[in-house]
């Protein structure tokens, strides 16, 4: 099923001479879990702002094509509906945490929505819980380590029920560790809860596993669009200098000499090794 | 030229930040300094220029004790990039900019137009001489902060967290000043989380953990070994994982660089 | 040191933090009205003593002492002056009950400042936000007070980092004379000034996100029930003030020199 489906999606931000999204037709199925990568100020926040809305409706400018997100045209809807079905997390963490306790900020969207207090309560702690922050609950953000705080974003999202979530580079200001983590509780909820994500992110090496579709954009344009495996081993990636995973271009070194070969390009130092072990005993 | 001696340092607030950390760094050295946020490692850093002074022990600067100098004294030998440049950015023009340090210094009017020049062409900015500094792109942004520092040729260059936020042809470009800077004698200190990065750059490494030094050594040492890298919430480089996951094959297990893992591969499963 | 740091909120749980912010501050009402009335030591005193078992209660004394001790600076001028136009007016002479008077000043500050600080200590700023919900002020205020609260800490990070940024390139805020130095903050308040702009659009796009203004009658995770204590709690405010006019009204204080018979 279509979830989100974006057609000839052009748009310029007021008082901007070029486009920051260029004629973008892409669409995105239920329950998959996207990368949109590509180099900085390459359109991919503008592309995740399309999603909920804040592009047109809070940033203006002038957007034309089309673009439906599970079932409702952008254009057409405020964004306070569309925030029900797509969560937005954003980069700094620090920038949408508003409240002093991590669970009143938690509940922040709901109390928003005017759920109901008893329901609110649920849904906070179910939140909570799936994001791993039960125990910061009563804590005040400024407290909180990065890794922490995002964790909050996220399950301040969650709580709103989303079908779709969108994360802009979510763990930038993150150390591996902290990354790791959020990475976890993100597929965790794209695999049990089937919520679809697209994530946008850099560090391809730590959430190649997870994805099953990649996009990557560059001026405004959507360059590649496809399985990991094979967008990640096009020779288009690597020259757009998208940073892809050291054991994918280790692979293609390999391949280029004919010591190594594989339909099934790895993208994870596992794969690799099995590959080279495989490869030894034949 | 950075010479620490049992150094222990408490925050006003009560956090014991760093504990007896005994450091040197020689002039021309290139290291990094490792380690999960909270591990100490911008604490560390911030005595290099007097900016903390120490709560025990001694820092050296050129052999100057911080604590009888002023962290403008101190500037001058260490400059110091911050982890966001818009922290320091406020002037009109990227030249304005550039030339603030200078001034601060007291450097005369034709060395100062001399060496923001300089600087400006070092980094590639002299098409935005006239620009402000707010109008720029993120990467151009902490060129210029870049810049605004290298312009007054400090001997030694500290950055904090240098490669966060950048995309990979950013980091790329970095990399290549920073060896640059370094071929050029310049010590260059990086402080980094970034794993890929520094294995790529092969340099001095020094890991941090809960306020202390846990390990000093060459890339190679330090950041293959898994248990002390663990206890430092620090991830492997990739090229070593897949080492790691294919032990009982004997491959030697302190490769961090692609192209040496290339060359073992090759070397093992022949090709033409 | 500061008197603010006696009145950062501590998040414990004690029976005075679980009470509704609003009779709290309805008490501290009470207090300011009677310290305000009295004019002698003995009254005043009392009203310092009758406020001690609340600290306790509360488990605050540390931070409690805090606030006083920073609170010291300004209740040192406060007797000073007092002292001095007493003497002035006396005809540079100084007689018990002067003394008597200043220190009764001061420590009706003293007594304002204690209950201040019971009141800070003990209401986190949340709940604070949703009594000033609860009074009818509009909710686009309770929150920009709750979030300017929540973003002072993140703020004043910032500004270190800056000025820390700014020494490293040479700049001494403490060079020059009284106009120089404050030129010498320009290169701290403008990246701050820039990056409070930043963060409030971030901060409005992520409010958006999160279904800002999406209904008219918003819900509230927390809701404020007045239970026994603070019942309890209205009564003790009630008869402070009670006792407080009556005392004023028919009984003369004596004055402790009196007391003492000087």
């Amino acid at each position: 099923m279509v979830i989100v489906e974006a057609k000839d999606l052009t748009y310029t931000y007021p008082n901007a001479e070029k486009p920051a999204l260029d004629d973008v037709s892409f669409e995105i199925q239920k329950g998959e879990f996207v990368i949109l990568t590509g180099p900085s100020g390459c359109g991919k926040t503008s592309l995740c702002r399309c999603l909920n809305g804040l592009i047109p409706h809070f940033y203006q400018g002038e957007l034309k094509g089309k673009i439906v997100v599970n079932g409702l045209n952008v254009v057409d809807h405020p964004i306070h509906e569309l925030a029900m079905c797509v969560g937005l997390v954003f980069q700094n963490p620090e920038n949408q945490l508003f409240a002093l306790s991590v669970e009143k900020d938690v509940a922040f969207g709901l109390e928003n929505l005017g759920i109901p207090r008893k329901e609110m309560r649920e849904r906070v702690n179910w939140a909570m819980e799936t994001a791993g922050i039960m125990d910061l609950a009563e804590r005040a953000p400024h407290e909180l380590s990065g890794g922490q705080q995002q964790r909050v974003a996220i399950a301040s999202i969650m709580a709103m029920n989303p079908e779709i979530l969108v994360l802009d580079e979510p763990t930038s200001f993150l150390d591996p560790v902290g990354a790791k983590k959020i990475f976890g509780v993100i597929s965790k909820l794209n695999e049990s809860l089937d919520v679809t994500v697209i994530l946008i992110e850099h560090r391809l090496d730590l959430v190649a596993r997870y994805a099953n579709h990649v996009v990557v954009m560059d001026a405004g344009k959507i360059i590649l669009d496809g399985e990991p495996r094979e967008v990640l081993n096009s020779e288009k990636t690597r020259m757009l200098g998208v940073g892809i995973p050291k054991v994918t271009r280790l692979f293609q070194l390999l391949e280029e000499q004919k010591a190594l070969h594989s339909k099934k390009v790895p993208i994870m130092a596992e794969e690799m090794g099995e590959l080279v072990r495989g490869a030894l005993k034949a | 030229m950075i010479e620490i001696k049992d150094l222990w340092f408490t925050y006003p607030n009560g956090v014991e930040a760093l504990r007896n950390i005994s450091l040197e760094i020689r002039k021309g050295e290139f290291v990094a300094i490792m380690g999960q946020n909270g591990a100490g490692k911008t604490t560390l850093i911030k005595h290099f220029n007097g900016l903390l002074k120490p709560s025990k022990g001694a820092v050296l600067v050129d052999g100057v004790n911080t604590e009888s100098v002023s962290v403008a004294k101190l500037a001058r030998k260490v400059g110091f990039i911050f982890q966001n440049p818009d922290n320091q950015l406020f002037c009109e023009t990227v030249e304005d900019e550039i030339a603030f340090a200078l001034k601060n210094f007291g450097f005369k009017e034709a060395p100062l137009k001399r060496r923001v020049t300089w600087a400006l062409n070092l980094l590639g900015l002299m098409e935005y001489r006239k620009a402000s500094p707010f109008m720029l792109s993120g990467g151009e942004r902490k060129r210029v902060a870049l810049a605004s520092v290298l312009a007054w040729d400090p001997q030694v260059v500290v950055m904090d967290e240098p490669t966060i936020g950048q995309d990979y042809s950013q980091k790329e470009k970095l990399r290549q000043f920073i060896i640059q800077l370094n071929t050029q004698g310049k010590t260059v200190v990086v402080v980094t989380h970034d794993v890929e990065f520094v294995s790529e750059c092969n340099p001095r490494v020094i890991l941090m953990s809960g306020g202390r030094i846990v390990a000093d050594g060459i890339g190679k040492d330090v950041l293959t070994d898994v248990e002390l890298l663990t206890q430092a919430s620090v991830v492997l480089p990739q090229v070593t994982e897949i080492f790691m996951g294919i032990k009982d094959l004997e491959f030697p297990l302190d490769v961090i660089d692609l192209y040496e893992a290339k060359e073992l591969l090759l070397k093992r499963l022949g090709g033409k | 040191m500061s008197v603010f740091d006696g009145l950062k909120f501590r998040g414990i749980s004690s029976p005075i933090h679980m009470l509704d912010p609003r009779i709290k501050f309805f008490y501290v009402c009470s207090i300011f009205v009677v310290a305000i009335i009295f004019f002698e030591l003995l009254p005043l005193l009392v009203l310092f003593l009758f406020q001690i078992p609340f600290v306790i209660l509360a488990r605050v004394q540390k931070e409690w002492i805090r606030s006083l001790r920073g609170a010291a600076f300004l209740a040192s001028i406060i007797f000073g002056t007092n002292i001095l136009f007493r003497f002035i007016y006396a005809g540079y002479t100084l007689t018990a009950s002067d003394v008597e008077y200043a220190s009764a000043m001061t420590l009706r500050f003293i007594a304002l400042v204690e209950s201040f600080s019971i009141f800070f200590l003990t209401t986190s700023p949340d709940h604070l936000g949703l009594a000033l919900e609860k009074s009818h002020i509009p909710y686009e205020f309770c929150f920009a007070f709750t979030t300017a609260v929540r973003f002072v800490p993140v703020l004043a990070e910032e500004a270190q980092t800056i000025m820390d940024a700014q020494k490293a390139r040479g700049l001494e805020l403490e060079k020059g004379n009284f106009l120089r130095r404050i030129r010498n903050y320009i290169p701290i308040l403008i990246p701050l000034i820039i990056s409070a702009i930043r963060r409030s659009l971030e901060l409005a796009e992520a409010m958006e996100a999160r279904a800002w203004g999406a209904i008219e009658k918003r819900t509230n995770l927390y809701t404020l029930k007045m239970k026994r204590n603070d019942y309890l709690l209205v009564l003790v405010s009630i008869a402070v003030i009670i006792v407080g006019i009556f005392v004023k009204i028919y009984v003369s204080v004596p004055t402790i020199s009196n007391l003492l018979g000087f």
